[in-house]
Order: C-alpha cells, then sequence, then structure tokens
C-alpha cells in the first residue's frame, strides 16, 4: 500500500500569498504536491463555510494564507479578520472530533516562497502523522 | 444577461515542456473531458502566442463557447491578453479562469510527475467547476486626475519629475531633505567618462525649481494616500524650516553667525555645518532651513525670554520666521512614482576593517566629499590622521556586499566606484601615489565600464584577488593588513596610509515607510518589489503606482535615470487615456436578503458602504463601486449572505472547492 498522501485545500489571498507561491516556482523550490491553491482577494474574505466544506468533501488539511500582520494587508485590516474566524473555527473543529492541527494560518508575503515551500512540507508532514481526515470515512 | 447552461472549454498549456515535461497534460485531458458541461479540451505548446488565441477563438465559435478554462502560467501573466482574447471571440472577458499549472504545480513537483498530474488534475476540475459559476461583467469606468506625486527627490525623481512636467502633466515633487539632488550630488565626477556629476545635475535640479508643472516640496513627507489608481489622495508633511523662502536671498549670511555646531550629513559628518544652513552651493531651493532639533532659539526660549537668535539680526532680507508651523498639504493625483532611493551600508557593521576606530580607514561615499572641490576638504584627498596627501592608498571591496552575514546581493556600483576613485587619485592627485584594489571579482557589466578598467590598470593600479579579512593599525599611524592574491597564490602584506572601503546600498527606512503606507511588497533583500522583473520593472502591483530608482535595488547613474524615463513614460500611457477601467471585483448587495444589520459597515477598511433608506424605517446597504476595492470582508461577515463580492461569490468559491475535492 502506498502511503498516505494528504489533501490540503489552500485559500491564499491575492496580493501576498498567491505571489509567494508563485515565487515558489519561479525559484524551483521542490515541496511536496499536497496543496491546492484557492485565490481570494483578501483572507478576510474567507467565509468559516469555505473551511467546513472543504472538511467535509474530504480535505485532510486546510491552510489560510495572507499578509503579514499588523500593516501588510493590501486591505489594511483583512488578515486579522481572517486570524479571528480561524482561531474560532479551530475550536469548532475540535467539537466535530476533527484535530485543530488540521487548520493552519500563516502570513506569507510575496517574496516568501521559500515560507510557503516550508508550511505546506511542514503541514503535510503533521497531516501525515494525523493520518487521513476521520470526515473523509463518515 | 446570464450566460446560459455552461459550455466549457479547456485550454490546457505545454508552456514549452515548463509543464508538460512534469504533467501529463494527455492524463489531465482524458481526467476532465467526460465532466458534465465540458465540451473541448485542447492542449498547445503555447496558448499565449498569436496562432494560439486564435485557435482559441475559433473553438469558443466552433463549439459554442460561453466558459475558457486555460491551465498555463500564473494568472499575475497574460491575463489580460487572454482576456482580450475571449473579448475578440464575443464572450465577455470575465468567463475566463485561469488554472496555474505552472508556478503552483509542474515547477515545485518536479520530481513526482505522478502527484503533479494528480494535482493538475485536482486544479483544472477546481477551475471548470468555479468556471461554470462565472457570470458576465462589466468593468467599471472612472474618470482619472491628470496630476502625479513624485516621492523623492534624488536623480530618479528628478528626471521622471522633469519628464512628467515637459509631457504636460502637473507634477507634486516631494523630497524630504531641504534639498534635492539626492546622493548624486554628492559625487565629484561619474564613471566611467569622468565628466563631473554637478555638470550634469544641478543643470536639470534648476529646471524643476523653474519648471511651471511642477510644485516643489522639499524638506517634506508622505504622510497618507487614500483613494485607488486614477485618483489618490496624498497627504504631504511639510515641516517647518523657519525661513520664508520667498524672502530667503541663499546669501548664506546667516550661517556666518551661527553658533551652533553639528555634524555635517551632506559631508557624511565630516565636518560640521550650523544650525541654519544651506547643504551646499547649488541647493535647490537655495533657501536656509533652521534644524528644529539642534537652534537654540527653538530649543531654549520661553515667552518673553529669546535665546540667540543672531541669525535674525543679520538676515536682511527679513526671511527668519519663527512662527511656522508642521502644514498638512492635500494634493489629489491619478499616479504616484516613488524614488525614494536606498542608502549606504553602515561600515561599522564590519569592525574588522576597522572603520570608526581609526580615522585613516574611510568609506568610498567619504571617499566621493573629499575629492569634490565643495567637500570638506575643498576638494583634498588627505590621510585623515596627519592631514597630508597619502602616498599608498588600499581600497576594499564589497563591504557589506555580496557576504551572507550581511547583503548577499551584489551592490552593482562598488567596482566601478573604485576604478572611479583610483583614476581620480592618479589624474587629480598624483600618478605617484600607489594603489591596491583588493577584490572578490572585477564586475564592469556597464557600458564602456570594462574599457574604464583596462586604462584603470594602464594607470599602474595594482589589483589583488582577495580581501583582508582584518585591518590594523601600526603604531606609526600607518595601516596594515594581509591579503592572499588567489590569482597569483601568495600571500601579500599591504601597508597605506589610507584605506577605503567600497560600501554597497542598502534599503532606506523610507522604503519601509512607503511600502507600509502604499501596501506595497518588498523583496527578501528589502527593496521594493517590481511588478514584473522583466516585463513590468517600473510597476508595482498596486495599480497607479510607479516605481524608479535605487529603492528597487542597487543600481547606477544610468540605471536610475532610465528606470526615471520608463516609469515616466509608463505614468504619462496611464494616465493619458483619461479614465482607468477598473475591475468589477466589487461587493453586490441583494437589497431583499439586507436586514439592515450594518455588520459590512463597520467592517469595510474604505468606507465603502453606506445605509439607504428604503422608506417605512428600512435601510438597506449600498455599496460605492469606486470605493470598493473588492476585499470581500463584508461578504464573508454579512450574517444574511445578502452582500457578495463579484467574481468570488460564495457559490463560484464553494464550487472550486468542491471541483478539486470530489471532482464537480
Amino acid at each position: 500500500m502506498s502511503e498516505f498522501q494528504p489533501k490540503i485545500v489552500a485559500f491564499c489571498c491575492n496580493w501576498c500569498s498567491y505571489a509567494g507561491a508563485d515565487q515558489a516556482g519561479l525559484r524551483r523550490l521542490q515541496y511536496p504536491p499536497t496543496a491546492r491553491i484557492v485565490r481570494i482577494m483578501c483572507s478576510g474574505r474567507l467565509d468559516p463555510v469555505f473551511v467546513l466544506e472543504a472538511f467535509r468533501y474530504g480535505a485532510d488539511g486546510v491552510l489560510v494564507a495572507g499578509c503579514h500582520t499588523p500593516t501588510d494587508c493590501h486591505y489594511t485590516s483583512g488578515n486579522f479578520k481572517a486570524e479571528r474566524r480561524v482561531l474560532l473555527l479551530r475550536k469548532l473543529l475540535e467539537q466535530l472530533g476533527l484535530e485543530p492541527e488540521r487548520l493552519r494560518l500563516e502570513w506569507i508575503s510575496a517574496s516568501e516562497g521559500e515560507k510557503f515551500a516550508r508550511v505546506i512540507e511542514e503541514m503535510t508532514q503533521k497531516l501525515k502523522e494525523l493520518g487521513p481526515s476521520p470526515l473523509k470515512s463518515a | 444577461m446570464p450566460a446560459g447552461t455552461p459550455r466549457v472549454g479547456v485550454f490546457l498549456c505545454k508552456c514549452g515542456g515548463n509543464i508538460s515535461d512534469f504533467v501529463d497534460l494527455e492524463a489531465v485531458k482524458r481526467a476532465v473531458e467526460k465532466i458534465d458541461g465540458v465540451v473541448a479540451v485542447e492542449v498547445d505548446e503555447h496558448w499565449c502566442s498569436s496562432p494560439a488565441g486564435k485557435r482559441i477563438k475559433e473553438v469558443i465559435k466552433e463549439k459554442n463557447l460561453n466558459r475558457v478554462v486555460i491551465a498555463a502560467c500564473t494568472l499575475n501573466m497574460h491575463q489580460p491578453h487572454f482576456m482580450e482574447v475571449l473579448q475578440e471571440a464575443g464572450l465577455n472577458p470575465y468567463l475566463l479562469e485561469r488554472v496555474n499549472a505552472r508556478e503552483q504545480c509542474s515547477w515545485v513537483h518536479k520530481d513526482s510527475p505522478k502527484e503533479a498530474t494528480e494535482k493538475a488534475i485536482d486544479l483544472v476540475r477546481g477551475g471548470i467547476a468555479r468556471a461554470k459559476r462565472l457570470t458576465e461583467l462589466s468593468p467599471i469606468v472612472e474618470k482619472i486626475n491628470k496630476n502625479v506625486v513624485v516621492v523623492g527627490g534624488g536623480v530618479a525623481g528628478i528626471i521622471a519629475s522633469l519628464e512628467l512636467a515637459y509631457g504636460g502633466y502637473r507634477v507634486f515633487l516631494v523630497e524630504k531633505s531641504p534639498t534635492i539632488g539626492g546622493r548624486m550630488a554628492k559625487f565629484s565626477k561619474v564613471f566611467p567618462s569622468l565628466d563631473c556629476a554637478s555638470c550634469i545635475l544641478t543643470p536639470r535640479m534648476a529646471e524643476v525649481e523653474s519648471h511651471k508643472n511642477i510644485t516643489l516640496l522639499t524638506y517634506s513627507e508622505l504622510q497618507e494616500v487614500s483613494g485607488s489608481a486614477g485618483n489618490f489622495k496624498v497627504k504631504i508633511l511639510k515641516k517647518p524650516r523657519y525661513v520664508d523662502p520667498a524672502l530667503c536671498t541663499g546669501c548664506r549670511d546667516c550661517t556666518t553667525v551661527c553658533p551652533v555646531k553639528v555634524p555635517n550629513e551632506w559631508n557624511m559628518g565630516m565636518d560640521k555645518r550650523t544650525a541654519i544652513y544651506i547643504p551646499f552651493p547649488e541647493a535647490v531651493p537655495r533657501v536656509a532651513t533652521v534644524d528644529g532639533e539642534h537652534c537654540l532659539y527653538l530649543k531654549h526660549s520661553k515667552p518673553g525670554k529669546p535665546v540667540c537668535g543672531k541669525c535674525v539680526e543679520v538676515c536682511k532680507a527679513k526671511a527668519i520666521n519663527w512662527n511656522q508651523k508642521l502644514e498638512v498639504l492635500e494634493v489629489e493625483a491619478g499616479a504616484i512614482l516613488l524614488a525614494v532611493g536606498s542608502e549606504v551600508f553602515d561600515a561599522r557593521r564590519v569592525p574588522q576593517l576597522g572603520y570608526g576606530l581609526y580615522k585613516n580607514v574611510i568609506t568610498s561615499m567619504e571617499f566621493e566629499r573629499m575629492i569634490n572641490s565643495d567637500g570638506p576638504t575643498g576638494g583634498k584627498v588627505v590621510n585623515p590622521v596627519t592631514g597630508e596627501t597619502p602616498k599608498v592608498v588600499a581600497f576594499i571591496q564589497c563591504v557589506g556586499s555580496r557576504d551572507e552575514k550581511y547583503n548577499p546581493y551584489c551592490c552593482r556600483i562598488g567596482c566601478t566606484a573604485t576604478l572611479k576613485h583610483a583614476a581620480l587619485l592618479k589624474e587629480y592627485v598624483s600618478k605617484d601615489i600607489d594603489i591596491y584594489v583588493c577584490y572578490n571579482d572585477m564586475r564592469t557589466v556597464g557600458k564602456g565600464f570594462e574599457e574604464f578598467y583596462r586604462r584603470v590598470r594602464d594607470m599602474g593600479v595594482k589589483f589583488i584577488r582577495g580581501l583582508p579579512s582584518e585591518v590594523k593599525q601600526k603604531p606609526d599611524g600607518t595601516l596594515s593588513f594581509n591579503v592572499f592574491d588567489t590569482t597569483t597564490e601568495t600571500l601579500y602584506e599591504v601597508n597605506a596610509d589610507l584605506v577605503v572601503l567600497a560600501i554597497g546600498l542598502v534599503p532606506s527606512p523610507d522604503i519601509e515607510k512607503v511600502a507600509k503606507l502604499l501596501k506595497l511588497s518588498r523583496g527578501h533583500d528589502g527593496f521594493l518589489l517590481e511588478a514584473h522583473e522583466k516585463l513590468r520593472p517600473v510597476e508595482t502591483l498596486t495599480d497607479g503606482i510607479f516605481v524608479a530608482g535605487s529603492c528597487l535595488g542597487p543600481m547606477d547613474i544610468h540605471d536610475a535615470t532610465s528606470e526615471a524615463m520608463g516609469a515616466a513614460s509608463k505614468v504619462m500611457g496611464f494616465l493619458s487615456a483619461g479614465e482607468i477601467v477598473k475591475e468589477p471585483i466589487v461587493a453586490k448587495v441583494n437589497e431583499d436578503l439586507c436586514s439592515g444589520c450594518r455588520v459590512c459597515v463597520s467592517v469595510c477598511p474604505f468606507d465603502a458602504i453606506k445605509m439607504e433608506e428604503k422608506g417605512e424605517g428600512k435601510f438597506v446597504a449600498k455599496v460605492d463601486e469606486v470605493s470598493c476595492k473588492g476585499c470581500g470582508l463584508c461578504a464573508s461577515s454579512c450574517p444574511t449572505a445578502a452582500i457578495t463580492t463579484q467574481h468570488f461569490t460564495d457559490e463560484q468559491i464553494r464550487a472550486q472547492v468542491r471541483g478539486i475535492l470530489v471532482g464537480t
């Protein structure tokens, strides 16, 4: 049996983190093929439903990535909204029987290709330890 | 006008092997062609090419497509081109979906083609699911203001302002120092021609001052920027200089009586200036400035008990005005051009080279001031310890540059600047001076630079390929270091009267400041990031904000002026249209669902949502499309899902997630 390859849905803001992921590509940094990026204009656009649905449809992990706090957000303060939502969502995930570590929040700037690659690497490792999402078999 | 039952065309790009070498596009094609609504899947070498664009248009017509998915590079490349292709085929350009199969897939998973292919399939499925829910949108057209704010009055800012002004545009040039000129105004000669820097620069500075289209705001700083491309509102903080510029004649009488002496930043602190001062004779404006931090009158006077005030007594023009206050000016502009420059590396950070410890270890910038006839020594190069002309001068290259400990990048100016300094010593001071240049690599890549290098070698300057690790001072005050020459494999001991450290350029705090103020990205080196290194080198990713000069990275005068002209042309192209076409990615309210709770009003960072009365006490949210920037905070906060962001609706995003994970 082949090794478990987790699936991560990565919500990236258009300005910093999506561009940061592009930067990883431009620099040909290699990281596990586990993440699927969904572009949103701002991390603050993240509706909690998007995260819950991702888990419902079988994601093993979800990454929310935006511009660095406190001052980098292209829209001034959207990243703070994202942070609040992720903190609450983690509690909710726990109540649903999911490990809160499956949801990760990171600030990744447009020049931080290395950080993007590292975050996916670390998340993949963590999710391999946790195993497939319990919602998958449900 | 809904676009009808989805008929999706999927275009998979090989990108000349960039994608197809690692992703099996035939497998992707097989995996997605059966998806409901997909009526065409095609693979091509380069969908961005002109014949391929023609093919997309043909398929749109033949298969009657009403949605297009292009899986290729990042959408930060070629997006306007592909949108135009749709438009030319009679399709609304917002019915296009891009899938990033290169930067975010093939390039980062070279070792696992199987998994990369699986990932590409997921991404394309997500793209198809999202595409099916895209709707026709029309761009928002706004009139634009034709003024330009240029920030930074160094050579890049000066050239850009003049280009714009001669092009007929109104320019507000904001400079934080009392004068424009920047670092170039401190240079004696410029490489490789060795012509006089001020002979080139000062006439252009004078033009800035006299041009009717330029409003020069010196001793001023950018404070706040609101609005968006085409219609910025810029707040500029004008610091009090306590001198009325309309009255001051620039006679400098005040500077002869001022009792305060502080280190003169113009001469890199090598001499002193007074508290009321004009930085240099050709300053523009040639107006005195009182340094509020050091002036005795401003620091120590009490009501009815003035202290000092000697400058007032001597000023025949009665130009000194203690009542000046900080002023905030508001300017409306369509575009902002940033040319805030950089600063030189602080050689104290490399203590082993002796700077700050030994007076006869100086930096290349100090050397510039010393050899300049209006510098602290009147153009005489001296050993600061003895006050005599040095007999042996050693230059040490790459100080703070090309070094992981400080800055990994090349400063791009150090080699040629040192060649210039060596040539000036030989030609203007004495051909008998012994000169050593200790270097890593001699990087003379500009036009005429290599020929210049040869000329300097022929003058008898000795080049040692190697850098010393430590500079020591001997009891007699001379400096000594060991250096291993890797070309001759010989260890040399060099004894010199004067050591000059070739310092590079580093990002200044101003770069950080404007980046924060305007929400711009910086590279990991700390310099501003251009929109695209090769294709959009003088734009930022934010519309309406342009950039030039060494705030983008180390560069010489030639490159800074080229960029300044490039940026000025880009600004003129942008403004000449007279209107800006704004992406319709803005919030939209469904009035029937709006409960009038005002959550959206409270979260909007741009004050773009107002409540509108609908009668009988019912209020609904109304979005001002011009102020809205499309972040979607309102959409994700609305408890009744009454607000959504066009092109990023809940339905579209959720469909994409579902498509990625379960295929449809």
